[in-house]
C-alpha cells in the first residue's frame, strides 16, 4: 500500500532522515518507535506532504506522491493525524469533524462518516455543541481521530496518540485503533510508548537518529532483549 | 437565499432611506453627510481587514497601502483619463487586489511578527513610491478630483463589501480561513490549501481597502501620500481590535463608535494617538474578545444559514 525508498530529508543543515525506507501493507497496523528526535514524526510529515524529500520515492497506491502537497495526498486517502492533538480550539465539535471532511463533496457519505464517529465516540456526541478547546485532553485527542477519519482514510498516519494521557486513557486510544484498524483502515502509528504500539502492532520499525536500525514482527521485537534494554524499560 | 438575508438587506435598505430623507430635508447638513462618509469608508477598510487578520489570523499592518492603490488608480483614471467613476473605481480594487496579490504571495510564508514587519515595510513602500512620483503629484498629491461619491454611494458599497465579506466567512472557504488561524498545521493536514486560503483572503481583503480608497478620493477632491501612512493602518487596525478579531458586526460597531469619537477629537490631533494607544490597552485587558464579545447579528447579511458561528468571537461556555 505504501512503499517509501531510501527518502532523504533535511531541516535547513540538518539532515533529519538519512536513506529512510519502509513499507506498509494494506490491512496493517505498523509502529514506528524511537527516542525524542530519531526522526518519527518527520517521517510522517514527509509522507503527508507537510515536508518535502530531498531524495527518495514514495509510493502510496502504486502511484508516486513525493513531492505532491497535502491536499493531494489527503485526497487519495492518506490522512495524517498530527502530534500535540491540535484541534481547532474555537470552533464546536462538530465543525472541527466537519473540517475533517473538508475536500469531500459526497454529502451523503458525510453524514454516514459523522454518525459512525459519533458512535466510535460517543463523548464527543455529547459535546458535539461545545468549543474545542475546553475539552479534555484525552476528548481533543479523540476528537483530533474523529476528525481525521473523518476524510475517510485508507491510510491514517497516527503521531502519538497517548501523549499526555492518564494510563487508562491511553489505554481506551489504543483499543480504538484497534477497532479502526479492524473495520479496515490501515495504520502507521508513532509511538513513544513502545510498549503499548508494539502490543497491538503487526510489525514494527525503529528508528535512530534518521535511520531505520531494526525491523520485523511486533512481537519478535517486544521480546527482543535489545529493544527491551533500549525501549521498554528492562 | 433565505428570510433573513433579504430581512437584514431590508433593513438596512430602511436605515439608508431614513438617513437619505434626513439629507434631503436638511435635517443632516454637509458636516453630518462628511462623518457617514468617512464612517461607511472605515467600515469598509475595516471589515476588509479584518477578514485577514480576524478570520484568517494573518497579522497585517498594510492596509493603508492597499487603499492608497485604490484612491490613486480611480482618481488618475477619473481625472487624466476620462474614465466614468463606476468603472475607475473597479480597476482601483482591481490594481488593489493585484498588489495583494504580489505581496500576499512571498510574504505569506512568514508568521506572526515577521509578518507584521513585512506589511507594515509594503504599506510604506508604496506611500513612498507616490511620494516620489511627479505623475501623481508627489508629496502634494492629486487635487482637483471631482466629487462623485455621497452617502448613496458609500452606503451601497459598504453593504456590498460586508454583504460579499460574511459569505466568504460563512462558507466552507470560510471555514477553511478560520482553520487555518486555529491551528495552520491541523488545517494542512486536513487538506486546506493553506497557502492559496491566505492569498486569497489577502487579495480580497486588499480589493475592498482598493474600493474604501477610491470612495475617499472622490468625495474629498484630493489625496496625499501621508494620509495613506503607518498611522491609517494602525487606525484600522484599532477598528478592528476594539470590534473584535473575527467579529464582522463587532467591527463594525467599533468602527462607527471611533470615527465618532474621532469626529469629535478633530480639534486635538495630539490627544488622539494617546486615547488611540488607551483604547488598544483597555480593551486587551478587559475585552480581549473585543466590545461585542459573543454578540453576532451579522447572521442577518448572508446567504447561507447561521449553522457556523463566527470564529473565535464565541465566548467560552
Amino acid at each position: 500500500m505504501l512503499a517509501v525508498k531510501d527518502i532523504n530529508v533535511f531541516y535547513g543543515a540538518i539532515h533529519a532522515l538519512k536513506g529512510v525506507s519502509l513499507d506498509v501493507k494494506e490491512g496493517e497496523i505498523v509502529t514506528m518507535i524511537g527516542a525524542n528526535g530519531a526522526g518519527k514524526s518527520t517521517i510522517l510529515k514527509t509522507l503527508s506532504g507537510l515536508l518535502k524529500p530531498q531524495s527518495g520515492s514514495i509510493e502510496f497506491l502504486d502511484k508516486p506522491i513525493h513531492g505532491k502537497v497535502a491536499q493531494d495526498i489527503v485526497k487519495r486517502g492518506l490522512v495524517h493525524c498530527p502530534e500535540g492533538r491540535r484541534v481547532f480550539a474555537n470552533m464546536s465539535v462538530e465543525e472541527n469533524l466537519e473540517l475533517g471532511a473538508f475536500l469531500r463533496k459526497d454529502k451523503k457519505g458525510i453524514a454516514d462518516d459523522m454518525a459512525s464517529v459519533y458512535k466510535r465516540f460517543p463523548r464527543m456526541l455529547e459535546r458535539s455543541k461545545q468549543l474545542a478547546g475546553t475539552l479534555s485532553g484525552g476528548e481533543q485527542q479523540m476528537l483530533a481521530m474523529g476528525r481525521a477519519l473523518m476524510a475517510r482514510p485508507k491510510l491514517l498516519l497516527l503521531d502519538e496518540p497517548s501523549m499526555g494521557l492518564a494510563p487508562l486513557l491511553v489505554r481506551e486510544i489504543f483499543n480504538i485503533i484497534q477497532e479502526i484498524n479492524q473495520t479496515g483502515t490501515t495504520v502507521l502509528l508513532v509511538e513513544q510508548n513502545a510498549n503499548m504500539a508494539l502490543s497491538i502492532a503487526h510489525r514494527a520499525y525503529v528508528i535512530e537518529t534518521g535511520k531505520i536500525v531494526l525491523t520485523g514482527a511486533a512481537e519478535e521485537l517486544a521480546s527482543s532483549e535489545e529493544i527491551k534494554k533500549a525501549y521498554l524499560g528492562g | 437565499m433565505n428570510k433573513r438575508f433579504f430581512l437584514g438587506v431590508a433593513i438596512s435598505l430602511v436605515f439608508y432611506g431614513v438617513i437619505q430623507a434626513l439629507i434631503t430635508g436638511e435635517v443632516l447638513n454637509d458636516s453630518y453627510v462628511d462623518t457617514l462618509v468617512i464612517m461607511g469608508v472605515n467600515i469598509i477598510l475595516a471589515v476588509s481587514l479584518n477578514l485577514i487578520n480576524g478570520f484568517t489570523g494573518q497579522f497585517s499592518i498594510g492596509h493603508a497601502g492597499f487603499m492608497s492603490i485604490g484612491a490613486y488608480v480611480s482618481a488618475i483614471l477619473t481625472t487624466n483619463e476620462g474614465y466614468s467613476f463606476p468603472l475607475a473605481l473597479l480597476c482601483g480594487c482591481l490594481a488593489a487586489a493585484v498588489a495583494g496579490l504580489i505581496i500576499g504571495l512571498p510574504t505569506l510564508r512568514l508568521k506572526g511578527d515577521y509578518l507584521a514587519i513585512a506589511t507594515l515595510g509594503f504599506g510604506e513602500i508604496i506611500r513612498i513610491v507616490w511620494l516620489n512620483n511627479d505623475y501623481v503629484g508627489g508629496a502634494s498629491g492629486l487635487n482637483g478630483i471631482e466629487r462623485v461619491t455621497d452617502w448613496t454611494w458609500t452606503f451601497f458599497l459598504v453593504l456590498i463589501t460586508v454583504v460579499v465579506i460574511q459569505n466568504i466567512v460563512k462558507s466552507s472557504h470560510g471555514r477553511a480561513l478560520i482553520a487555518i488561524r486555529e491551528n495552520e498545521i491541523a488545517a494542512e493536514s486536513m487538506g486546506v490549501n493553506v497557502t492559496r486560503y491566505k492569498v486569497i483572503a489577502f487579495v480580497v481583503g486588499a480589493f475592498f481597502a482598493g474600493m474604501a480608497g477610491a470612495i475617499s478620493a472622490h468625495y474629498f477632491y484630493g489625496i496625499a501620500p501621508n494620509s495613506f501612512n503607518f498611522m491609517k493602518s494602525f487606525e484600522i487596525l484599532v477598528f478592528v481590535v476594539l470590534g473584535g478579531l473575527g467579529s464582522t458586526t463587532g467591527v463594525i460597531v467599533g468602527t462607527i463608535l471611533l470615527t465618532l469619537l474621532f469626529t469629535y477629537l478633530q480639534d486635538f490631533p495630539e490627544v488622539r494617538m494617546i486615547i488611540y494607544s488607551l483604547i488598544l490597552i483597555l480593551t486587551m485587558i478587559f475585552r480581549p474578545k473585543g466590545l461585542l464579545g459573543s454578540v453576532d447579528v451579522s447572521k442577518f447579511f448572508t446567504k447561507k444559514g447561521g449553522a457556523s458561528k463566527d470564529g473565535g468571537t464565541t465566548t467560552t461556555p
